[in-house]
């Protein structure tokens, strides 16, 4: 079968059995449909929508930081909507330079880059990918989202609250977070905590929900390596997810403590322990980092194999460098800590473990490259966002390294190279894999396609400011820059850095207004786009083996899955892909005939050399 | 603009071992970055789409997995046993000189407070003076500095040194260093302190010796009037 003949006879086929979408459904109100939905491709919409809504406020926020940087001291237009205790005649003062410091890390860490990654594609992709007609839990993933709303609205609600928002950093070190005795943001930091407190409930309801569904609703012959990379990440994920919100839950409990009840934790005057929050917040954060790239690196695995219709480089080594991954990720967290004051001996012990690391992503990256590697390459624009995730990754683990030398760190720690490296990763790296994965998805969130031409333009204009922004930052803080400074220009030798860090936000500003060209694409294609086919990519995995978008339970008939999710270019058929449900040639029509393919390891992941 | 890769100039003893060890790191990253850059753009330039191109039905290698995690292995292994030796001449208390000059520097919301021992060589006696936002050493002696903190964290960091340490309320943490030349240098805080963060900051004095005793005694007297 030629690759024409497939796709029309995919799109000829019936794949839902009259009546069955509407079964049950006739009941739904509006707000049982749309609004306390079970239905996980909703629950995964309404993420989206909740999730872009943050990464406009962090956006501004970052906006607003970088206006104060770009240009210290002078009136931020239009900001005279702010009240006298933040920004007196638009002149942001430096509590409200921290609040802004503060609430732009944690709002995009735990409400947009977290949520879009885990809370959309771990709902849209999981049950899909696997053949499943929902999550395993569908009220309790309804509650995950609720709970994000609940913990949104909290974060949001700090801002009015007297004292402003939080303003100790986004890592809340104590005892700065202890007490407004230091701050000056007395309930502003309690309702952060409690927000985050939520929060972490969202995400653990959550991931109770995928490692279930994963483990108990495969479709037969969806053997466990057969599952596509972006189920695997996000399996991975969630398991990391499990172990690590309770104890960041148990450490805010902790601080909430100190600050309202009288507790001495972290407060040394009660002979309390500074450090140790640092540790119980790092022991969190750092496996948290890679829950924050080990989604985007699924997407990425996908769209790179799809839209270079080649097999995935290394589909074994791809699945076993994310559960190294995810196991080393929970012995390097004293990185963070290098320059705290815990025993230098640590120090030692934690580069070991840092620059290992360094070896599963490496292995990743390499696979990536191999996949490209006589490919048929389509430079479609999730393509275009993939690629750019590879390409800024590299520099993003490159950057790294610099600072997993401990002696090195003692310059660069909480500098300016700090934050160009943390933005090659969770921009360059986590939010190009989102867009990568938004633009691939949209036809099937939505049934319609997302308009390329503006897609191209807006990946473009993206790519160039969003390097324009964050790569001198490595420059100023080789200079010498320490991060979150509300004006560096205090310093002497800081001084001439002022013309890059005016340069720097100007392109900022043209990075956050870019975005509105992919907001108009979204809102607009969602209404107008051309009419979606199930399979606009010609892709293998289950998801695209139904209507675009699926009907309430996905499948009509349960898919039967004979191979592996990325068998592109198949010498088995004349097609460049091979869905992972079509029965092998000989099998009969439909598959009836077919033998129960047997679990196990997939046979075909066997290392091939040439052709 | 200074779009440069340079570390800036360093007035420390242990300061160029650092270096090094940044510009190592440099140029194994940066032949990193650009082979592996360069093969991504190769490869997109090569096999793009063309109408009748079959894209070739690999699945893998084990040889090069294995090439591409043993290599990477031994280049990062290299760079941290490499970086051991600055790290711990620079924060080993055990390495610390034996005959470095002390001081105690305690940080409290937002300044930097500087204790010397006065007459008798001592800290924590009746003729220790304490100056405010300024650090006077002489040079080519080893000055060991005792962290305090007051209220929060704040991180002791001087740039031109190549030293950076977190002052933690509670604790008294060791570091030293030794300038290498005269001058004025910055002292400044890297740790989120509150609201006056950015503004806290104090100026390093270098003397020669003569000098540095002479501001010393002087200073002395006036703590004794």
């Amino acid at each position: 079968m030629s690759t024409a003949q497939l796709v029309s006879s995919l799109e000829k086929e019936d794949r839902t059995q009259p009546g069955y979408t509407d079964e049950g459904l006739h009941e739904l109100s509006f707000i049982r449909k749309y609004v306390f939905s079970t239905d996980h491709k909703t629950i995964a919409k309404q993420f989206l929508f909740l999730s872009l809504f943050f990464l406009v406020v962090g956006g501004a926020l970052a906006g607003m930081m970088r206006w104060q940087l770009g240009f210290p001291g002078q009136p931020l237009p239009g900001g005279g909507v702010f009240p006298d205790t933040m920004a007196p005649g638009g002149i942001i003062l430096p509590e409200f330079y921290n609040s802004l410091v503060t609430m732009h890390g944690t709002i995009m860490i735990f409400f947009a880059i977290m949520p879009l990654l885990v809370g959309v594609f771990g709902n849209l992709l999981i049950p899909l990918q696997l053949g499943a007609p929902d999550m395993a839990f569908p009220r309790l993933n309804m509650a995950s989202f609720w709970l994000a709303v609940v913990a949104g609205t909290v974060m949001m609600a700090s801002f009015l609250v007297e004292g402003g928002a939080a303003g100790a950093g986004w890592t809340s070190y104590a005892p700065l977070s202890t007490s407004g005795e230091w701050t000056g943001v007395y309930l502003g930091q309690q309702l952060w905590l409690v927000s985050l407190i939520i929060m972490g409930a969202s995400s653990l309801t959550g991931a109770v929900n995928y490692i279930t569904t994963v483990i108990n609703m495969r479709a037969p012959g969806m053997t466990w390596f057969r599952i596509p990379l972006p189920t695997w990440s996000l399996f991975i994920t969630a398991i990391l997810i499990l172990l690590a919100i309770p104890i960041l839950t148990g450490g805010l409990i902790m601080l909430l403590f100190d600050q309202l009840i009288g507790t001495t934790f972290f407060i040394p005057a009660g002979s309390g322990e500074p450090l140790l929050w640092q540790h119980i917040f790092w022991f969190f954060g750092h496996p948290e980092v890679y829950i924050l790239i080990l989604p985007a690196m699924g997407i990425v695995s996908e769209v790179l194999s799809c839209r270079a219709r080649k097999p995935i480089f290394g589909y074994h080594a791809m699945v076993l460098a994310m559960v190294s991954i995810a196991f080393l990720g929970w012995v390097v967290w004293g990185h963070h800590m290098f320059q705290s004051g815990m025993n230098p001996m640590l120090g030692t012990s934690f580069m070991i473990s840092t620059v290992v690391i360094a070896v599963p992503s490496a292995i990743k990256t390499f696979n990536w490259l191999g996949t490209l590697w006589r490919g048929d390459i389509h430079f479609d624009t999730p393509m275009l966002h993939a690629l750019s995730f590879v390409s800024m990754f590299i520099i993003g683990g490159l950057s790294g390294i610099f600072m997993a030398a401990p002696a090195v760190d003692i310059y660069l720690h909480d500098t300016y190279f700090i934050v160009a490296h943390l933005h090659y990763v969770l921009f360059g790296g986590s939010l190009f894999g989102i867009f990568a994965g938004i633009t691939f998805w949209f036809p099937k969130m939505f049934g319609r396609m997302m308009g390329e031409g503006l897609g191209k333009v807006h990946f473009w204009l993206t790519f160039i400011f969003y390097n324009l922004v964050f790569f001198p930052m490595h420059n100023l803080g080789i200079q010498g820059m320490m991060r979150r400074l509300y004006d560096p220009n205090e310093y002497e030798f800081l001084q001439p850095l002022q013309e890059m860090s005016t340069f720097i936000s100007i392109s900022a500003f043209l990075l956050v207004g870019t975005q509105s060209l992919f907001a108009f694409n979204f809102f607009w294609s969602m209404f107008r786009g051309r009419q979606a086919p199930a399979n606009p990519w010609n892709s293998n995995t289950l998801e695209w083996t139904v209507p675009s978008p699926p009907p309430h339970g996905n499948f009509a008939v349960m898919p039967t899955v004979y191979r592996g999710p990325y068998e592109y270019s198949s010498p088995e058929v004349d097609a460049d892909f091979y869905p992972q449900d079509r029965p092998p040639p000989g099998a009969g029509p439909g598959g009836q005939a077919a033998p129960e393919p047997t679990p196990g390891p997939a046979p075909t992941p066997e290392p091939v050399a040439g052709d | 603009m200074n779009w440069s890769w340079m570390m800036p100039e360093t007035v420390s003893t242990y300061g160029p071992a650092i270096d090094q060890l940044y510009y190592v790191i440099l140029v194994i990253t940066g032949v990193v970055f650009f082979l592996t850059e360069g093969a991504l753009i190769a490869f997109l330039v090569m096999y793009r789409h063309k109408e009748g191109r079959k894209a070739a039905y690999i699945h893998g290698s084990t040889k090069a997995e294995v090439v591409w995690t043993v290599v990477p292995f031994l280049i990062v292994m290299a760079i941290a046993l490499a970086s051991k030796s600055s790290w711990d001449l620079v924060k080993n208390p055990a390495n610390f000189p034996a005959d470095a000059m002390r001081l105690v520097v305690t940080a409290k919301q937002f300044e930097w407070n500087v204790t010397y021992p006065g007459a008798d060589g001592r800290i924590g006696t009746a003729d220790d003076f304490t100056v405010r936002n300024q650090l006077h050493i002489p040079v080519n002696r080893a000055v060991r500095v005792n962290l305090r903190a007051e209220d929060v964290i704040h991180s002791f960091f001087l740039p031109e040194f190549r030293l950076k340490q977190d002052a933690i309320p509670g604790r008294e943490i060791p570091v030293w260093f030794e300038a290498t030349r005269t001058g004025e240098f910055t002292l400044g805080c890297a740790e989120l302190c509150g609201l006056g963060h950015y503004r806290m900051k104090g100026t390093v004095y270098v003397h020669t010796e003569a000098d540095f005793q002479s501001w010393a005694a002087s200073r002395a007297e006036e703590q004794q009037q």
